[in-house]
């Protein structure tokens, strides 16, 4: 889906390319679901399949839907860390393993170095060299701590030094107690599949040096800003499952997305779309003829043109790459006012980058990988530097988003519920111009709001 | 490292092919095979020649898309995973690596090495649904499944659709694939209504698609990368004669 529809205010069908031959075509109905996934691979490096992408939501927010909390991305502790520059995904290894494996990283900094040098292993280093961080941190939690905290605690060590890998970005996931406490046995009825994956990919055993884990982005709770109905704020318009907003807040814990899927597919859109339909039964069958259609693939075909037409020297993924590391560093695991706006900045510039040297070989009319990457990459320049801006208006640290000027002393996240406990919906406003923000208040009846505490 | 790539270009599914041999440099050696084909694809198109097209989705052995066959074996030399999860420390650096698409009738090829294995998916719509509606969690609690079903189910339902059973069959059967997914649901009680029909539609899609019988030789449950094995052809294969039986 390359765009949608609306006529008379309302979402009458999409503009779609076909991914074989290139037609564009054209699709009517009476009414629209996007059920699009999420966006972080705005991050190029991100968990994520690699043809997930936010063109389908951006299209939307273009044509008038609101776009909810776009800052707030989770953060996965449990990813294989990055090897090189040559990566294009990354691996996620299952939460389940924290269950019985202990973190840690060296306490002497001159192990850490050993250990890089390769002189040294993992497994010779003595216990009271060790330092299991999460469980010195937060005691009555431990290893269990949220994704978004074990996230940061890992880039605490890192950031101080202590990453255990050539690149510094790396923690030991380690299961000698688990063994030692279960047996071969037990350990391997509960993670040997995982254990096997992880040989595969890293050619070390964990049955006899820790795994290496660094954080990843991995889910983006942000998206279309639906009502209790998962209806967009263009009528007939409707977004499901991790393209919208909804359910997760700021953060997210494991296993509720799939959770969200069938509650939003199964159990609230078909009693919902449906009040929606039955105003319409009197209308006639949308018309693929109308000018709006006509409008809309005519915008389609000279983006495409537009991309074709820049002929340049550089690869979309080496732009795409680009982007990544400007969002990991400036929009990433802890963010702050000066780094957003230099993030901002250098997505502008990389933006105009983009459509002077791009080189997208091939034509519209065939199979094409390039082009479609490239129709992906000029929605993700928007959605990163709507991040952004999000994230550079919520001054406090909130669920997935931290704020390093929001933070107590030892280092948590500090909320600011005084000024910030809204939904924060973005309205479009055209290119090149700053979207307008909505404020849409939470108001909770039935809990008290606290302060999330891992320590005691 | 470097590797001389002889791959399989085809324009589109009309386009005659041929092999092609390039040179691939800069490899790290922990850098997957669909990797090295990124940093192939950059420095051909930095080259002006047009990237080579292959699948390839979720990059963790988890969704079947990235089939290729590396070296005369579909997914390549490793054994039991798919190609994004086969990397280049198992190749010998300088050596020539040959790529091919699935070769089978069923799965055309729509661009290179990029096949449509859309006949899998008629072969599942086919199969139809469940009509036992789940419930809720007390519903589930009360059907009880022995330890041992629930695993067998599972070891079926690990099939990725990734299609390397019909590419290695010399007869171009997808017996394993339907094996699979008629056995991971006629093991559950949820699946056994519908269990002989099911068995019974696919199989007849299946023929009709122009897949070839199995003459059990094996080689498919040599190469799945999912591990999924002919005995699950074996219980195919009863529920299909159940089916016939009850007709
Ligand atoms: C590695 C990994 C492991 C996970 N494990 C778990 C877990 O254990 N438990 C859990 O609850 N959650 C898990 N999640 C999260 C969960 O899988 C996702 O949030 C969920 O699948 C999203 O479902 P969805 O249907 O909303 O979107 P998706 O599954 O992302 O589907 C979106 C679909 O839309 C298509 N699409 C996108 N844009 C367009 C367009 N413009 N035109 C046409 N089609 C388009 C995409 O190709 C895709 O098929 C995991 C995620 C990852 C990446
Ligand atoms: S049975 Fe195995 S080889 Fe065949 S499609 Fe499934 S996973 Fe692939
Ligand atoms: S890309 Fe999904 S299984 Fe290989």
């Amino acid at each position: 889906m390359l765009d949608l529809v609306i006529i008379n205010g309302q979402a009458k069908g999409i503009i779609a390319r076909n991914l074989v031959t290139g037609e564009i075509e054209r699709f009517g109905a009476h009414a629209v679901v996007l059920a699009t996934g999420g966006y972080g691979n705005t991050y190029f490096l991100s968990t994520n399949a690699m043809n997930s992408n936010g063109s389908a939501a951006m299209q939307a927010y273009r044509k008038g839907a609101f776009f909810a909390n776009p800052c707030f991305a989770q953060i996965h502790p449990t990813c294989i860390p990055v090897h090189g520059d040559q990566q294009c995904k990354l691996t996620l290894m299952s939460e389940s393993l924290r269950n019985d494996g202990r973190i840690w990283v060296p306490k002497k900094m001159e192990d850490v170095m050993k250990l890089r040098k390769h002189e040294i292993k993992a497994s010779q280093i003595p216990e009271e060299d060790r330092d299991y961080y999460l469980e010195r941190r937060y005691p009555a939690f431990g290893n269990l701590v949220p994704r978004d905290v074990a996230s940061r605690a890992a880039k605490e060590r890192c950031d101080a030094g202590y990453g255990v890998n050539e690149t510094g970005l790396a923690v030991f996931l380690d299961f000698a107690d688990a063994i030692k406490r279960l047996g071969h046995q037990r350990v391997e009825e509960r993670y040997g599949n995982l254990f096997q994956m992880y040989e595969k990919i890293t050619s070390s055993s964990p049955w006899e040096e820790p795994m290496m884990i660094y954080p990843a982005i991995h889910y983006t709770m942000g998206g279309l800003w639906v009502d209790y109905d998962l209806q967009t704020t263009i009528p007939g318009l409707y977004a499901i499952g991790e393209a919208n907003f909804s359910d997760h807040g700021g953060n997210r814990l494991g296993a509720s997305a799939l959770m969200q899927g069938l509650a939003d597919g199964y159990f609230i859109l078909p009693y919902t779309i449906g009040d929606y339909l039955s105003h319409k039964f009197a209308e006639p069958k949308t018309d693929i003829n109308a000018p709006e259609f006509a409008e809309a693939e005519k915008a389609v075909k000279e983006r495409i043109a537009k991309i074709f037409a820049v002929k340049g020297t550089e690869t979309v993924d080496s732009i795409h790459k680009k982007l990544g590391h400007i969002m990991w560093e400036y929009v990433g695991m802890a963010r702050n006012e000066e780094g957003l706006k230099k993030g901002i900045e250098e997505i502008g510039k990389l933006r105009e980058e983009f459509w002077k040297t791009v080189r997208v070989p091939g034509t519209n009319e065939e199979f094409n990988q390039e082009l479609e990457k490239a129709l992906r990459l000029v929605d993700f320049f928007d959605i990163g530097e709507l991040m952004a801006r999000d994230a550079l208006n919520r001054k406090e640290s909130c669920g997935g988003h931290f704020r390093e000027e929001m933070q107590t002393e030892e280092g948590e996240t500090k909320r600011d519920d005084e000024n910030f406990m809204y939904v924060a919906a973005w309205e479009y406003k055209g290119e090149g111009v700053a979207p307008e923000l909505h404020k849409e208040d939470l108001k909770y009846e039935n809990i008290k709001i606290a302060t999330r505490n891992y320590k005691d | 490292m470097e590797y001389n790539i002889k791959v399989w270009r085809q324009k589109n599914a009309k386009a005659k092919g041929h092999f092609e041999t390039y040179h691939v440099t800069g490899v790290e050696e922990d850098a997957s095979f669909l990797e090295m084909l990124d940093i192939l694809n950059d420095q051909l198109i930095r080259k002006g020649i047009e990237p080579i097209a292959f699948d390839h989705d979720c990059r963790e052995g988890i969704c079947g898309a990235c089939s290729l066959y590396i070296d005369g074996r579909a997914h390549g030399p490793d054994d039991q995973v798919t190609t994004c999860q086969l990397f280049m420390r198992h190749f010998k650096p300088g050596a020539t690596i040959t790529v091919e698409p699935w070769r089978s009738g069923a799965f055309p090829v729509i661009k290179d090495l990029v096949v449509d294995r859309g006949a899998f998916d008629k072969i599942l719509q086919a199969g139809g649904f469940i009509t036992v509606r789940t419930g809720a969690a007390q519903d589930a609690n009360n059907i009880l499944i022995s330890h041992d079903d629930a695993e067998l189910s599972m070891d079926a339902a690990a099939c990725v659709g990734c299609g390397a059973c019909v590419a290695t069959c010399k007869n171009g059967s997808a017996m394993l694939f339907v094996a699979a997914r008629v056995s991971s649901l006629a093991l559950l009680p949820q699946g056994r209504p519908e269990a002989a029909r099911r068995a019974r539609a696919m199989v007849a899609k299946m023929d009709e698609l122009g897949f070839g019988n199995c003459t059990n030789t094996r080689a498919c449950e040599m190469e799945c990368p999912k591990h999924v094995t002919i005995d699950h052809i074996a219980r195919l294969n009863r529920e299909y004669l159940k089916a016939r039986f009850s007709e």
